[in-house]
């Protein structure tokens, strides 16, 4: 895969006290394991998907809209993953 | 010049080269590092981010075992932001490329990240005391890992810090440390004990001076007086150097009274001993002509290491003492401290005021394997010679017998399996509450001895914190109330023929010395340091006029006037040791 893809697709902050420090860790944890540069987009702000610190700067609320954008060459795989976690409310995984 | 007044702690004057030690809360300069030490710089670094680590994952275990998975989690994001790669990039990106001192790099970019969350408008707003958290915790390890260079220090300065450690201060190298000077401390801290055993000059308890000063900038330390003088001109340095000339004097004529006894000048014997904290003490205390060690603190091995101590670090402590004693008495006081300095697992609950708290005899009754491993270690250690165990702050006669108990219990495991120690080993008990005191009369029949603490029994009498400078002053030896504690004390002991000795700070200081004696004080147990000067006093007064003194003292009703009267006496009797 020589030209890295970008994919993105929006998420919703589902939790009650927002994308607080435990969820933004289980982001960046999750975005680690994947080589694309992940980034959370807000509306008036990006942040590094890694970066714990960088994802509490958003402040994103409980109904916040956000998009995650992955570009590299597990861009698809990764944007699913963390996907999947706004979709299951960072409840425990299965 | 600039002239800052503290808390004395520990006597003596001293000239030298400023150290000065930055310290957490302290702000951080904007330094720089040469470009070829970036490389260290880095290391140093990295090794401040691990040992936080460390620190966290501790708390996190600590936390979780208390309070389940769910508090813990805190500390999991802790984790995760101090190991945050862009934080972790910026910080090494500052120190690479800006060559900013990792210190600085810390401060800077972490309040950076405190700052935003700070401006935002919701709960992450509180995750800025994380960040403060983090911050204050890898300054703590940079800073420490400057600390450590006060073990390599190899000329002599004069340390001054935002504070010391008790260990900090223990492990300070007497050939080269000329003396130091904190910030923060109180008197009756174990800094100020520990100084006091090293004989360091010390001053306490200075408030924020150290923007004021530099490293080798020259100062004075006035032990006696708690004074600090930065930048003194030529003039209060030769005056300085004169005093010091003085005390030299004053030293080698009380070095001549070595050999002879503190006895009165109508004949009286007074055993007069010595207040330690390190085995090594017990070595000041012989060459200065003593009768024993009074006071054997044992805190130091619970507080100097990691671990808790085991049999053999308590009796080859003890075994040291002893052995260097040659047969005169040494009596080991058991552990005497609050739960809030030990490292126990199980942490209490904060304690709102630990001086009520659990503490000393009550600690050790809580935690008998520790209470038991202490105690055989003493039972061993009187095989070799006079052995004496004092309990701590009892208050009540189930206290006292409890604690009994357990030294019966260790005695008999001990005879169990043959292992040498004296079954008559003398018990006594400190008297440092007003309740003690007013039951005495119960507690003697009890006791082999007693002794009176009288640096807690005037906080507990005067219900004054000494370390709380709104209310110091009214810490008073001279309070009327102590002297009717003390005497009513020294009576119950005298009826009932137990030996009883004070061995506070009151002991120590000869402005007492002649109360004490008249109250019906025969045993005084003081610091190494003091040794001298109050053999001195005892071998230049009477015990009849000492009566005299005491019986008017009692009369006194306010604090002021007790001490102006025993000033005047000291002065007209001493003139000649206190110049």
């Amino acid at each position: 895969m020589t030209t890295p893809e970008t994919v993105s697709r929006e998420v919703v902050v589902g939790i009650e006290q927002g994308l607080h420090a435990r969820p933004a860790d289980l982001v960046a944890r999750e975005a680690r394991k994947w080589q694309s540069r992940i980034e959370l987009v807000a509306e008036r702000q990006r942040a590094d998907g890694k970066s714990i610190l960088d994802l509490l700067t958003l402040a994103a609320e409980s109904g916040t809209r956000l998009v995650v954008e992955a570009t590299g060459p597990d861009a698809r795989e990764a944007v699913e993953a963390i996907g999947g976690l706004f979709d299951r409310n960072f409840t425990e995984q299965t | 010049m600039l002239k800052l007044q503290g808390i004395a702690v520990s006597p003596g004057v001293t000239i030298g080269e400023a150290l000065v030690l930055d310290s957490e809360g302290f702000r951080i300069p904007r330094r720089f590092v040469e470009r070829s030490a970036v490389d260290t710089e880095l290391e140093r670094l990295a090794n401040a981010v691990a040992e936080t680590a460390r620190e966290i994952e501790r708390n996190r275990d600590a936390i979780r075992a208390e309070l389940g998975e769910q508090y813990a989690a805190i500390f999991d994001a802790h984790l995760a932001m101090l190991h945050d790669e862009r934080l972790q990039g910026e910080l090494t990106s500052a120190v690479r490329d800006k060559n900013w001192w990792p210190e600085y790099a810390v401060s800077r970019t972490l309040r950076r990240y405190a700052k935003v969350f700070q401006s935002l408008d919701n709960h992450i707003a509180q995750r800025a005391h994380d960040i403060y958290d983090i911050e204050k915790s890898l300054l703590r390890n940079l800073l420490g890992q400057r600390r450590e260079t006060l073990a390599a220090i190899s000329q002599p300065v004069i340390v001054l810090a935002h504070n010391l450690t008790p260990s900090e201060t223990a492990n300070l190298d007497r050939r080269f440390v000329k003396g130091f000077a904190t910030e923060l401390g109180g008197p009756g801290s174990h800094t100020a004990i520990v100084a006091e055993g090293l004989e360091i000059p010390a001053v306490v308890g200075l408030g924020p001076f150290l923007a004021d000063v530099s490293g080798g900038e020259p100062v004075i330390l006035d032990g006696q007086q708690g004074v600090v003088i930065l930048q003194p001109d030529e003039e209060t340095i030769a005056r300085y150097k004169l005093e010091l000339e003085a005390a030299r004097t004053v030293a080698a004529k009380l070095d001549t009274l070595r050999d002879l006894p503190a006895e009165t000048l109508d004949g009286e014997r007074i055993q007069l001993t010595g207040n330690i904290e390190f085995p090594s003490e017990a070595e000041q205390c012989l060459s200065r002509g003593c009768d024993g060690i009074g006071l054997y603190r044992t805190e130091f091995l619970y507080l100097t290491s990691r671990r808790e101590p085991t049999e053999e670090d308590h009796f080859a402590a003890y075994s040291a003492v002893v052995q260097s004693m040659h047969g005169k008495p040494v009596v080991i006081r058991t552990l005497d401290l609050g739960a809030d300095k030990m490292r126990t697992e199980t942490t209490p609950e904060e304690e709102r005021n630990p001086c009520l708290g659990l503490r000393s005899i009550r600690l050790s009754l809580r935690q008998l394997p520790m209470f038991r491993t202490q105690l055989r270690a003493i039972l061993r250690a009187s095989a070799l010679g006079d052995v004496r165990v004092l309990f701590p702050l009892v208050s009540t006669i189930v206290e006292l017998r409890q604690a009994r108990l357990v030294l019966a219990d260790v005695m008999e495991d001990l005879a169990e399996h043959g292992i040498a120690f004296n079954p008559k080993m003398p018990v006594g008990m400190m008297v440092e509450t007003p309740a003690a005191v007013m039951m005495l009369d119960a507690f003697i029949k009890e006791v082999d001895f007693v002794s009176i603490g009288t640096n807690d029994l005037i906080q507990y009498t005067l219900a004054v914190d000494r370390g709380n400078k709104e209310v110091a002053d009214l810490y008073n030896a001279c309070d009327p109330a102590v002297l009717r504690l003390l005497s009513r004390s020294l009576d119950v002991a005298r009826e009932a023929g137990v030996p009883a000795n004070v061995c506070g700070q009151m002991s120590g200081s000869v402005m007492y010395t002649q109360l004490l004696l008249g109250l019906g004080l025969r045993q005084l147990s003081v610091p190494p340091s003091a040794i001298p000067e109050v053999k001195q006093a005892c071998r230049s007064v009477s015990v009849a006029d000492c009566r005299e003194i005491a019986a008017r003292a009692l009369q006194m009703d306010s604090a002021r006037e007790v001490k102006a009267f025993l000033r005047d006496q000291m002065r007209r009797r001493l003139s000649e040791t206190v110049g």
